[in-house]
């Protein structure tokens, strides 16, 4: 137990003092957010048919470019290695360190979220949706990905494999993801689509901490 | 059944075991795929609806199945792999790969050609041609995986836990046209009781699925071959096959 605390608190810090990383992502998520009022032109109308799709696109994409930071620093300066032989059951750190992922490089982008509503001119329902589909989609995406960046840390090129390999795990995710928005710009009940995002969370909760475990005993072997 | 299986995990009596098995997959597969096709193509009669497009059926819902059938192979092998440490079942499973991508390209490739006469469109985004495509993507990601280490054992576990987590997709395709409403029809031929498609027209599939599993295993087969040849370059065994074949 103090191993995993101590594991939160130095990842914490470590990602907190190395504000440019956390800050790219998110400056990232506006960025595309902000082309495509440009690219398909500005009516209210087209944006807010396209906003919930887009937001999560986005989202994904940004959580794809902060993936990479999960294991690569802790794998080259070897206390990945050093984790590993302490004896400390691999499957929780590495669920630890999903978190801290997740709470230092995602939780910043939803927070972010009601801004970007505001620029696709989602309505007050339609936000609420993609809020809650954002906070229990998320986790799933930092979740999976983390077996990926598992699989990726120890190759040299692992930056665009490892949007190849994550991308189309991520298809489910998205359409239950914007369904639920649809549903609620319909002022339909959105329960069932949020019921599936969870239920896909809990089952990656259950079993990507071991298969990321495993996977970082591949790449360190 | 483990005694008599076990020493195939062997490299060397995993190619013998190869070698005999081709040439009765490789004929069985030619003979079954120009029964089914010549009967299916010229002379069964056409759809009431759909005229000699139907045709079509004949290789389209044979690879469709086999990508699907591919794949499931090909995360048992990652599977054995895992579990019981084989080396000879990762390359069995990178030796699947390449060829349930294709029956995957084949099954999308023939429903586009489908899709344009009958619903007016080459592609719709509809439940089932999307997880059909998810899958080409997958086995693209579990081979570019592969590729992308030095180290083949390591390539092997890694793509083997990506194939597994893949596996997911595939009740997703089966049921996706009974989940959603789609404009893909449901099936015709995989229920339990009596079929929905009539006899006459069900034989030749059924020949010409048989043949597509045939293919498929013999396409394997003979790459599981070159893969089990090239990594054991340097093994005495290999040598001397390679030498012995290359002679004859």
């Amino acid at each position: 137990m103090s191993v995993l605390m101590a594991v939160f608190k130095r990842d914490m810090a470590l990602a907190f003092r190395q504000r440019a990383e956390l800050l790219q992502p998110m400056l990232f998520f506006v960025l595309v957010i902000t082309l495509f009022p440009l690219g398909v032109g500005p009516g209210p109308d087209t944006l807010q048919k396209i906003g919930p799709g887009v937001i999560w696109v986005a989202a994904i994409l940004a959580s794809l470019l902060g993936m990479e930071r999960l294991f690569r620093d802790d794998y080259l300066d070897g206390s990945l290695e050093q984790l590993m032989i302490s004896g400390a059951p691999m499957a929780l750190v590495s669920l630890v360190k999903v978190c801290v992922h997740w709470l230092a490089s995602i939780l910043p982008l939803i927070l972010l979220s009601p801004l970007l509503a505001l620029f696709l001119n989602l309505t007050v329902e339609m936000y609420w949706a993609l809020l809650a589909t954002l906070l229990i989609g998320t986790p799933l995406l930092s979740l999976v990905g983390a077996i990926a960046v598992g699989l990726t840390v120890g190759l040299q090129k692992g930056g665009v494999l490892l949007a190849l390999l994550m991308l189309p795990v991520f298809v489910p995710l998205l359409i239950f993801a914007t369904g639920a928005v649809d549903a609620a710009a319909l002022q339909l009940p959105y329960s069932a689509h949020l019921g599936f995002i969870a239920a896909m969370l809990l089952l990656a909760l259950a079993l990507a901490p071991a298969a990321i475990a495993y996977a970082l005993r591949v790449s360190l072997s | 059944m483990w005694k008599w299986l076990h020493p195939y995990a062997k490299s060397e009596s995993a190619y013998q075991l190869c070698k005999t098995l081709l040439p009765w997959f490789a004929i069985s597969a030619i003979l079954s795929l120009v029964i089914g096709t010549v009967w299916g193509l010229a002379f069964v009669p056409a759809d009431y609806q759909q005229g000699d497009s139907v045709r079509i059926i004949y290789i389209h819902v044979p690879s469709a199945i086999l990508s699907m059938g591919a794949y499931s192979a090909m995360a048992i092998a990652a599977f054995i792999g895992l579990v019981w440490q084989i080396r000879t079942a990762y390359m069995a499973m990178i030796a699947i790969a390449p060829v349930g991508a294709m029956m995957t390209f084949i099954a999308l490739f023939t429903g586009a050609a489908w899709g344009k006469p009958m619903w007016g469109t080459w592609w719709v985004w509809d439940a089932r041609l999307t997880s059909e495509l998810v899958l080409l993507f997958m086995f693209m990601g579990v081979i570019s995986l592969y590729k992308s280490f030095d180290d083949k054992l390591q390539a092997g576990k890694a793509a083997a836990v990506l194939a597994i987590i893949g596996v997911i997709n595939l009740p997703i395709i089966h049921y996706s046209v009974e989940w959603w409403n789609t404009l893909h029809q449901g099936a015709s031929i995989s229920k339990f009781e009596r079929p929905s498609i009539a006899n006459e027209m069900l034989w030749p599939l059924l020949i010409n699925l048989l043949g597509a599993g045939l293919l498929v295993g013999a396409l394997t087969l003979k790459r599981l071959q070159n893969e089990l040849l090239r990594r054991e370059i340097h093994r005495p065994w290999a040598i001397k096959t390679l030498l012995k074949e290359g002679r004859s």
